[in-house]
């Protein structure tokens, strides 16, 4: 029987692929539902902050806090950019990255320059092929992103808006919208903005008073203001994070279940071809026997 | 129909209330605040306490505690963004006992400057959830 042992080692090889294949899938629909549950939870504190920050960004306020500043020129950008630790989660990072190469061919064409904060080791080793300036990076989150972990990187894109170096700071993840559907997102973290896009994509603009107006400060401006801006910059760093980590357990749910049904089909081919050989062997067997006999 | 302000009240984990409300009280830092709708834009920090909301056609009023946070006001929106909110129901009593025995003692027995103040701040924390415990009851014994 010519081939029937390589079709049989192929099904045997494609079945434990299989095997592990739906062992992950498994897996991710487990973390799944607990990223999931963090990404709605954290939600409406992320966008109320968001909320009073686009308020905040109409005010005259007595205290200049560094991110209040606004450049008027743009000759460099920072963006943070968030990907995912590990592969096997179907397009979600090659999709990311692609809008980010889009954004970053207009920032060349437009002579700005940039420079990144990788979280995730995808991003990380994408940008460095790339050759793209890499200031800092956080890599290995695990399961649960712990902010005191992030911080650290942030720091440095923070620091270079104080400091004049960048005019403007990007973040780039992917946006969670259900379990068979995520987004690639670009939101601007600094400076702050005046609309924002909530979760159903609408854009929500300021309704705080144009004009000439300030806050009330209790104690005073100065610690409202770092109070305010901090749990800011947090929130959105963290809410990024939570929500790339739901996009990452959903889209490799997805891509591990579609891998397993592949397999599935697979086998089933090859079994059928496996048998046909089979039968086609033995059918060739029979009839030789039956010649032989006749010809005795 | 009387005059209403959007309230969103918020901590980490969820939503504790989104809707208009008549009246506003706020534990601020510098004292409690009551807020009505047109108020002035305003920025506070919060101390650990109850907030009290006059929800339109409801004589009861809502209560929800927080443990710090920050208030932010605009004339016809206030946002509450609380550390850890829990609604005024939800509140353990003997937990929040717990913690008040467990603050005292912890200041008795240390000297530092840094234990000092985070004993104060868990004792200040579980004083506050105690008073909204007993507002809750008297309301429910009216």
């Amino acid at each position: 029987m010519p081939g029937s042992r390589e079709i049989r080692n192929k099904i045997r090889s494609i079945k434990n692929t299989q095997k592990i294949t739906k062992a992950m899938e498994m897996v991710a629909a487990a973390k799944m539902r607990k990223a999931q549950e963090r990404t709605r939870a954290s939600r409406p504190y992320a966008f109320r902050v968001l909320n009073i920050v686009t308020h905040l960004a109409r005010a005259h306020t007595e205290y200049k806090h560094p991110f209040l500043t606004r450049y008027p020129e743009v000759r460099r950008v920072g963006a943070i950019v968030v990907t995912t630790d590990k592969g096997l989660c179907g397009g979600l990072n090659t999709n990311m990255l692609r809008m980010l190469i889009g954004q970053v061919r207009t920032w060349q064409q437009a002579g700005v320059e940039m420079e990144f904060c990788a979280i995730g080791t995808k991003g990380l080793g994408f940008l460095q092929r790339m050759g793209a300036n890499v200031v800092s990076n956080v890599v290995h989150l695990g399961d649960t992103p712990h902010l005191e972990l992030l911080i650290g990187a942030i720091k440095v894109m923070l620091d270079a808006y104080s400091s004049g170096r960048v005019q403007e700071l990007y973040v780039f993840n992917n946006r969670f919208v259900n379990t068979m559907k995520q987004e690639p997102w670009r939101a601007q973290l600094l400076p702050l903005p005046q609309q924002y896009r909530n979760e159903k994509g609408e854009v929500i603009a300021s309704t705080a008073a144009t004009g000439l107006w300030d806050y009330l400060y209790e104690p005073d401006a100065k610690t409202m203001l770092d109070a305010v801006l901090t749990r800011y910059i947090e929130s959105r760093v963290y809410q990024a994070v939570v929500e790339n980590m739901a996009c990452e357990q959903s889209a490799r749910m997805v891509a591990m279940k579609s891998a397993s049904d592949n397999a599935g089909n697979l086998i089933d081919e090859l079994t059928l071809i496996y048998n046909k050989a089979r039968q086609a062997a033995i059918t060739k067997e029979l009839s030789e026997i039956v010649g032989g006999a006749a010809a005795v | 129909m009387a005059l209403t302000v959007h309230v969103d009240i918020v901590s980490a984990e969820a939503t504790l209330y989104s809707g208009l409300a008549e009246f506003v009280a706020v534990p601020g830092i510098a004292g409690e605040l009551g807020i009505y709708p047109r108020h002035a834009p305003l920025l506070t920090q919060l101390r650990p306490g109850s907030v009290r909301l006059k929800v339109p056609n409801q004589t009861e009023e809502e209560l929800i505690y927080v443990s710090g946070g920050i208030l932010e006001v605009q004339p016809d929106i206030v946002t509450v963004l609380s550390d850890t909110a829990i609604r005024g129901k939800d509140l353990d009593e003997s937990a929040a006992l717990e913690a008040k025995r467990r603050a005292e003692e912890e200041m008795k027995n240390r000297t530092g400057v840094m234990e000092i103040a985070k004993a104060e701040a868990e004792l200040a924390e579980a004083v506050a959830q105690l008073r909204a415990i007993q507002r809750l009851r008297q309301q429910r014994g009216r």
